[in-house]
C-alpha cells in the first residue's frame, strides 16, 4: 500500500492504494465515482476512458503508481469544460443513449477528439471512436453528435 | 405477498411523513387495477404507480427494467398522455419487486419477448385516465360543478368560469376519489405526446455520470465478491489453495459455494475489486471435472452434420412431405448452415449486491426477472420472497442475459451473503466470467431442402434444425414434448406461403449452458428464410423484393407493409456506387415486421456497410424516436453475428474465447455508417421493438455480398470473403 495524491476534476484527492491498482478502481472504489465505467479490463471497450493530462486514457490498464502528477479528468467533471458540455449536450439532443453504460468512455473521447481536431472528417470520427464497444449500437447517433457539438463550437 | 406489501407501504410511508417534516405533502394516488390475465383476481393493496407531489413533479413507476430499450420514457409517456400531464414535469422510477408490478398479460414481473408496451400499453393508459378523472372528480366538488363541465390539460384542470388548478393542489383530495371502474381512453387524434417523439428522460443522467446502475450500488461496509467458476460446466471444487489469496491485505474471506446448475465455485470476498481480483487470480483450485460432458465445437458440428439428415420433432407439417422427392435434382436446392453459440456481453457486467440480515434480506440487481430472481434469493437464504426487498436497478444493456430462469448471479450472490450474514456485499462477474460463463445463444445447424417450381416459387420445403432446446427443464417447456418454440420460430411459422412444407427439430442435451439472445430463435432462422428468399429470387431472375411479396401470405399484412415501405424508402438501392451491392431482408417477429435494404461493398476483405434502410410496421407508433433508435441499434447488434470475433467455441470442454480481445461485438466502423428508419402509419395495437430490427440485417448484408462476390455465406461468422 502506498499514499497518492491526485487532482481529479480540479481537485486533490488522496488515496491509500495498492501500486498495481488500475486508476479506474481507485476513482470507482476509494474516491466512489463511479461515472467512469468498468466494461473489460484489458483496454478492449473504452467503457472506462478518462482524461490523463489531457489525453484520453483507458483506466483499467492504468497503475495508479504510474498516474504521477497528471490531471485527472472524468465524466463527472467534463462538464466545466466548454468542449465537454457541447458534447454532453450534442449528446443528449440527438438522444444518442440506450442503455448508457458505454457513454462515459464515447463522451470522453469525443471530448478528447474535438480538442484535437475541432472539425473532424467521418473518418477522423471513426478513427477515434473505434475502439469503444457500444453493445446497444448506438454508433450512427455519435456520429451524428460528435459533428453537432463540432458545429456548435465554430 | 402480504409481507412484502407492508414492507413497501412501510416504505411509502416513511417517505410520506418525512416529506411532510420537510414542509410539504407528498400524496400518493393508490389504483386498484385488474389483472387482465392468467392471475386469480387478486384484491390489490393500495399501491402507488403515481405519485403526485404539491409542486407539480410526477413521478410514475415503472413495472419493467430499463435496459437501453426506452421503457423508462415510453411508459411515462403513455400514462401521462391519457393523464394529461405536463410531460416536463415527469420523473420516471424503475418500480422494485412486487405482484402488483407483474406484467398484466404474463403474470410475472418481466422484461422479455419484446412485450414491455405490447403488454403493458392499455394498462398505463388506463391507469393514467383513471387518474385524471379523480383529478377532475376533485376539482369538480371543490368548484360545486358537475365534472363534465371541467376539462384537463397540462396538469391543469380547467372548470367554468374561467377557473383552475393544478395538479398538486389537486392530489390530495384526489386521493379521496373512488377510483373509477371503467374510464374512456382517448381516440388516437387526441393524443400529445403518445405518436410524437418523445427524448428519453435518461439522456442526461447517462451523459454526465450520475446514472447509477447495478454496478454502481455503495453500501456502508460493503464488500466484493468474485467467484473462481469450474473451467467445465458442472465442475466441482476439490481443494482450494488459498493461501496466497489471503495474505492479501483486504482479503476477508475464501470459501466454496454450490451452483445453480450443479457444481460449486470459490467465492473471494474483499475490501474492494481490486484486491478480490488478485486474490482470485492467486487461488490454487483443485477441480473435480469427473464424469462430465467435455463439450467441443468440432465434435459438436459432425453430430449436428449427421442429426440434421434425419427428420426430427415435427414442428410444422403442411402438405404432402414426399413431394419434395418427386422434383428432379437441377430443380432443388440443398442447403446447410452453421451458427455458433453467441455470448450477449452487455456492456455492464453481471452482478448483484445482497445483504442478509437473518430474517430478511434486501436485494439490487439489474434484473429483467425481479419476481424470479426474488424468490431464488429467498430460496438460497431460507426465506420467503416476501422477506426480500429487491430493488430494480438501471442495467448497462442485458438482451436476454439479465433474463435467467435458474438465477444463478442471485443465487451466487445470496449464497455469499448468507455466509458473510449482515455484511453487504456486491458480486461482481468479470467480463472473463462473462465471455466464458456460458448461458449462450446456442450453435444451430440447419439442413434444407427445397423444390423449385417451373415459376421459381418453392413447391416442396424440408428443413431440419439442429440445436438445444432454451426451455428444455425448465417450467416453460411444451408440455407435449413436441418441438421448442424457441428453435424453431421463424421458420415453422414463416409467413411466405410455400406448399408441402415440413420442418422439424433435433435438441440434443450438450453441458453448455443457453439461454435467449435478443430475438432468440429468429437470430438463425431469419438468416436461413431471408438468404435462401435471395437465392430463390436470384434463380427466378425477379427483384427481391417482388419476389417475397409474391409469395407472402396475403394475411401477413405487417410485413408487407414494411416492404412495401421499403420499396418506396429504398428507391435509391437502383442507383449504388461502382464496388457496391443492395441486399434486402424482411421478417416478422413479435407481432412486427420489418423490411431492410443494405448497401454494402468490401473493403479489406471485410462487408463495409454504407447504409441501411428500414421499414417497420409495429402497429401504433408510441415513441417514434424510441422505435428509431431501437431499430438503428438492433441492426447494429445483429452485425454481432457477422464480425470476424462472433463466436464461442468450446474446445474439450473449455471455453476458447476470453474478452473482448477474442469475443468482440461490432466496433463503430463495422456498424452501418448510417441507417435510415421509416415506420408504417398505423392505429393497431403497438407491438414489438427491442428484438425485431436484429434478424434482419446479417441475411441483408451477405444478400449484398452475394451479390458483389457470387458466393454464397452460410457458416457464421464471416470468415473468408
Amino acid at each position: 500500500m502506498a499514499t497518492y495524491k491526485l487532482t481529479v476534476n480540479g481537485q486533490r484527492r488522496e488515496v491509500i492504494a495498492d501500486p498495481s491498482t488500475p486508476l479506474l478502481w481507485v476513482l470507482r472504489d476509494d474516491l466512489k465515482m463511479t461515472g467512469t465505467k468498468y466494461g473489460c479490463g484489458v483496454s478492449a471497450c473504452g467503457a472506462c476512458t478518462v482524461h490523463l493530462g489531457g489525453t484520453a486514457t483507458r483506466s483499467c490498464v492504468v497503475p495508479i503508481a504510474l498516474v504521477g502528477d497528471r490531471p485527472i479528468t472524468t465524466i463527472e467533471g467534463i462538464g466545466a469544460d466548454p468542449v465537454g458540455r457541447a458534447v454532453q449536450n450534442a449528446w443528449v439532443e440527438h438522444d444518442v443513449v440506450q442503455c448508457g453504460y458505454c457513454q462515459s468512455g464515447q463522451i470522453m473521447t469525443a471530448v478528447a477528439l474535438l480538442k484535437h481536431t475541432p472539425k473532424p472528417t467521418d473518418k477522423d470520427i471513426e478513427e477515434s471512436m473505434g475502439g469503444n464497444i457500444c453493445r446497444c449500437g448506438t454508433y450512427v447517433r455519435i456520429r451524428e453528435a460528435i459533428r453537432e457539438a463540432s458545429q456548435q463550437l465554430k | 405477498m402480504a409481507t412484502a406489501t407492508q414492507t413497501e407501504l412501510t416504505r411509502r410511508t416513511f417517505l410520506r411523513v418525512s416529506a411532510t417534516a420537510m414542509g410539504g405533502l407528498m400524496v400518493s394516488l393508490y389504483l386498484d387495477l385488474p389483472l387482465l390475465a392468467q392471475e386469480q383476481k387478486v384484491k390489490y393493496p393500495p399501491d402507488a404507480f403515481i405519485a403526485i407531489h404539491p409542486d407539480g413533479k410526477l413521478i410514475i413507476q415503472v413495472n419493467r427494467l430499463e435496459f437501453g430499450q426506452g421503457v423508462a420514457t415510453a411508459l411515462p409517456l403513455v400514462l401521462a398522455d391519457e393523464l394529461e400531464a405536463d410531460w416536463s414535469q415527469v420523473v420516471a422510477e424503475l418500480a422494485p419487486a412486487a405482484d402488483i408490478y407483474r406484467d398484466p398479460m404474463r403474470g410475472i414481473q418481466m422484461v422479455g419477448g419484446s412485450g414491455s408496451i405490447r403488454t403493458s400499453y392499455t394498462q398505463y393508459r388506463e391507469l393514467g385516465a383513471r387518474t385524471r378523472a379523480m383529478l377532475i372528480a376533485a376539482a369538480a366538488k371543490r368548484w360545486s360543478v358537475p365534472a363534465d363541465q371541467c376539462s384537463a390539460e397540462a396538469s391543469v384542470v380547467h372548470g367554468p368560469g374561467g377557473r383552475s388548478a393544478k395538479y398538486g393542489e389537486l392530489a390530495a383530495d384526489a386521493a379521496r376519489q373512488p377510483v373509477p371502474a371503467t374510464v374512456k381512453l382517448k381516440q388516437p387524434s387526441q393524443f400529445r405526446l403518445i405518436g410524437k417523439g418523445a427524448k428519453r428522460l435518461d439522456s442526461r443522467a447517462k451523459c454526465d455520470g450520475s446514472q447509477k446502475f447495478g454496478l454502481d450500488v455503495d453500501l456502508p461496509g460493503m464488500v466484493v465478491a468474485l467467484v473462481a467458476h469450474p473451467p467445465v460446466f458442472g465442475g466441482k471444487v476439490k481443494g482450494i489453495g488459498a493461501s496466497d489469496s489471503r495474505k492479501l491485505e483486504g482479503v476477508q474471506d475464501v470459501f466454496e459455494i454450490p451452483l445453480a446448475r450443479g457444481g460449486s465455485g470459490v467465492a473471494v470476498v474483499a475490501d474492494k475489486f481490486w484486491t478480490a481480483k488478485q486474490a482470485r487470480d492467486r487461488l490454487k483450485i483443485e477441480w473435480d471435472l469427473a464424469g462430465l460432458e467435455p463439450a467441443d465445437s468440432t465434435v459438436l458440428w459432425a453430430k449436428f452434420r449427421e442429426l440434421g439428415r434425419s427428420k426430427g420433432l415435427v414442428a410444422t407439417a403442411r402438405g404432402d412431405e414426399a413431394a419434395l422427392d418427386h422434383i428432379p435434382e437441377p430443380e432443388r436446392i440443398i442447403a446447410e448452415f452453421e451458427f455458433p453459440y453467441l455470448a450477449h456481453t452487455p456492456m455492464e457486467p453481471l452482478n448483484t449486491t445482497v445483504r442478509f440480515d437473518g430474517d430478511k434480506a434486501e436485494v439490487w440487481a439489474p434484473s429483467q426477472l425481479q419476481g424470479i430472481d426474488q424468490m431464488a434469493i429467498a430460496q438460497t437464504l431460507g426465506l420467503k420472497p416476501e422477506q426480500v426487498r429487491f430493488h430494480t436497478a438501471y442495467a448497462g444493456g442485458g438482451f436476454g442475459r439479465r433474463a435467467v430462469i435458474d438465477s444463478h448471479v442471485q443465487r451466487e450472490a445470496a449464497a455469499i451473503a448468507q455466509h458473510l450474514k449482515g455484511t453487504p456485499v456486491k458480486l461482481i462477474w468479470t467480463r472473463e466470467d462473462d465471455v466464458q460463463g456460458g448461458y449462450y445463444r446456442p450453435m444451430f445447424l440447419h439442413h434444407v431442402e427445397i423444390g423449385v417450381g417451373g415459376d421459381g416459387m418453392p413447391t416442396a420445403w424440408r428443413h431440419v434444425i439442429v440445436g438445444q432446446s432454451l426451455l428444455a427443464g425448465t417450467p416453460f417447456a411444451p408440455k407435449d414434448g413436441g418441438a421448442d418454440p424457441t428453435v424453431v420460430e421463424g421458420v415453422a411459422d414463416t409467413p411466405y406461403l410455400v406448399p408441402n412444407f415440413h420442418v422439424s427439430a433435433h435438441q440434443p442435451a450438450i453441458n453448455v449452458p443457453v439461454l435467449w439472445w435478443r430475438s432468440v430463435g429468429n437470430t438463425h432462422t431469419a438468416f436461413v428464410m431471408e438468404t435462401l428468399m435471395d437465392e430463390l429470387a436470384v434463380r427466378a431472375k425477379m427483384d427481391p423484393i417482388a419476389y417475397r411479396r409474391k409469395l407472402l401470405d396475403p394475411k401477413a399484412t405487417k410485413p408487407r407493409a414494411a416492404l412495401d415501405l421499403l420499396a418506396e424508402k429504398a428507391a435509391w438501392r437502383s442507383d449504388v456506387p461502382r464496388g457496391h451491392a443492395v441486399g434486402i431482408a424482411c421478417h416478422y417477429s413479435f407481432q412486427t415486421g420489418v423490411a431492410c435494404a443494405a448497401d454494402v461493398s468490401v473493403e479489406n476483405g471485410r462487408p463495409r456497410i454504407h447504409r441501411v434502410t428500414v421499414a417497420v410496421d409495429c402497429g401504433t407508433a408510441v415513441n417514434p424516436l424510441t422505435i428509431e433508435s431501437q431499430m438503428q441499434g438492433g441492426v447494429t447488434f445483429g452485425i454481432s453475428q457477422l464480425v470476424p470475433k462472433g463466436a464461442i467455441t468450446l474446445k474439450e470442454g473449455r471455453v476458447e474465447q476470453r474478452n473482448f480481445d477474442t469475443y468482440a461485438p461490432p466496433y463503430m466502423s463495422e456498424a452501418p455508417v448510417a441507417v435510415d428508419v421509416h415506420i408504417v402509419q398505423s392505429n393497431e395495437a403497438p407491438s414489438g421493438i427491442g428484438e425485431p430490427p436484429v434478424p434482419v440485417i446479417a441475411p441483408a448484408v451477405v444478400n449484398a455480398l452475394a451479390r458483389l462476390t457470387g458466393k454464397r455465406y452460410r457458416t457464421l461468422p464471416l470468415t473468408n470473403l
